[in-house]
């Protein structure tokens, strides 16, 4: 069973809908005891920072989302707000990466939309997936390499495309909308013991 | 390397699949579902429903199509036409699109581009603009091209990006249905002055349209319906042209 967790920054009907055509079970919910219980956890996000971290934190989830031990996925949003902080709102964020969530510079189009590729891959989210395998990007804000970074994507500048920290997965791109690539990556997350 | 995108459009009508020429003389092109799932098998980076029946009952069989529509394709889809109010857009938002085109409706209330950017983030607002060339200036055209309006089609794009649109899609009227290309200066000018992805849209006849577009203007994605829909130029012969004209493509 796998936990989308429920919250106001989620367009989490794609990420279901993804879920869905690889025929898991899941849930979405907000509730500590159902998330808990999950095997995986799905953590989405479109929206903004600040506003997202309040209502998180309003109802705990702040802190249940630090705390589990399941494989954890966090998508766009969900890897920022995974990060330590955003400038977004100047938000403090999970703090589950240590890692910095910057605007990027308007010296080229902003948002970074469209399908891009990444390099320096490393894991077993990316089992069978080439640097030559676009995936689907759409954010104003990026975050920064860091240790734990295992895919980085180049526009404007090198960034973390995917971030994992033991059991703490994340993508800036979403793969529930990245065609079949972001398929095999769902995949490869769902195979996750 | 970003890729410059292919997006068909699907113009919808009472639930089918339908393509004017001109802005008028409907042709029936089949079955959304059907038309799109094999657009993304093809290889389509993005696709763009239209809805352009004009009944009343035409939001519930909308929404119940993007919902459908939501289930079967693993890319990004835009659904637009007739969109007029916030619940419009939550309903279609909800029912599983990822961004909404609007055109009419913002020239008459400029604030509703801002009103979905603040619930829904600027990623999810594409300003659709109609255009045409007359009295050697490009002005916004609403309702499917049939009404003028005095507003300058630079001045308002402009203005689109700055209360909060997040992508341009860019028809002129003088090249749609026309087949004989792209409007590739008015494109560049667009995309020179925004600093959001304009997607070009009218015109496209051939592949080489398609390089033109991409080498001579900086749009970020062209939009196209009927050769598609036709089989004249199917997606996989596109994008091996584009490559081998070294516009950076997904493959």
């Amino acid at each position: 069973m796998i936990a989308i967790i429920k919250y106001n920054a989620g367009n989490f009907t794609s990420v279901k809908n993804a879920v869905e055509r690889l025929g898991v079970e899941y849930i979405i919910s907000d509730k500590k005891e159902e998330i808990l219980e999950a095997d995986k956890v799905i953590f989405p996000g479109v929206g903004e920072a600040g506003t997202a971290m309040k209502y998180l934190k309003e109802r705990k989830l702040d802190v249940l989302i630090k705390n589990l031990k399941q494989p954890v996925l966090g998508i766009c949003l969900g890897l920022q707000l995974m990060c330590k902080h955003s400038e977004e709102g100047d938000t403090k964020c999970l703090g589950i990466f240590d890692t910095e969530v910057r605007k990027f510079p308007d010296i080229k189009i902003v948002p970074h939309t469209g399908w891009n590729n990444f390099t320096s891959v490393k894991g077993n989210l990316f089992e069978k997936i080439k640097t030559t395998n676009d995936v689907y990007f759409v954010h104003s804000y990026y975050a920064d390499i860091c240790q734990n970074t295992i895919a980085v994507c180049d526009y404007i500048k090198p960034f973390s495309a995917a971030i994992q920290k033991n059991n703490f997965f994340a993508t800036q791109f979403h793969p529930e909308k990245s065609a079949d690539v972001g398929e095999q990556i769902l995949r490869n997350f769902i195979q996750f013991t | 390397m970003l890729k410059k995108r292919i997006i068909p459009c699907l113009d919808i009508k009472n639930g089918r699949t339908v393509k004017g020429v001109n802005f008028v003389d409907i042709r029936d092109a089949g079955d959304p579902i059907e038309l799109a799932k094999r657009y993304v098998q093809e290889g389509a980076d993005e696709l763009v429903f239209l809805d352009i029946t004009a009944t009343i009952e035409k939001r519930k069989t909308l929404v119940k199509l993007v919902r459908k529509i939501a289930l079967e394709i693993n890319i990004p889809f835009t659904v637009g036409g007739g969109i007029n109010t916030i619940d419009d857009v939550a309903a279609i938002i909800e029912a599983g699109a990822d961004k909404i085109s609007i055109n009419s409706a913002a020239v008459k209330r400029p604030e509703f581009i801002t009103e979905i950017a603040n619930n829904y983030g600027s990623q999810c607002v594409v300003l659709a603009i109609d255009t045409k060339y007359i009295n050697s200036d490009w002005f916004v055209y609403t309702h499917g091209g049939r009404n003028y309006t005095p507003q300058k089609t630079a001045e308002w794009a402009k203005k689109a990006e700055n209360i909060g649109a997040g992508e341009i899609l860019l028809t002129s009227m003088n090249h749609d249905g026309t087949k004989n290309g792209f409007a590739v200066e008015l494109t560049n000018n667009i995309a020179n002055i925004v600093n959001i992805p304009v997607i070009a849209s009218g015109g496209a006849g051939t592949e080489k349209h398609f390089v033109d577009i991409f080498k001579n203007s900086k749009a970020s994605a062209a939009l196209a319906a009927s050769i598609f829909h036709f089989g004249e130029i199917p997606i996989p012969r596109l994008k091996k042209y584009l490559f081998e004209n070294k516009i950076a493509i997904r493959n």
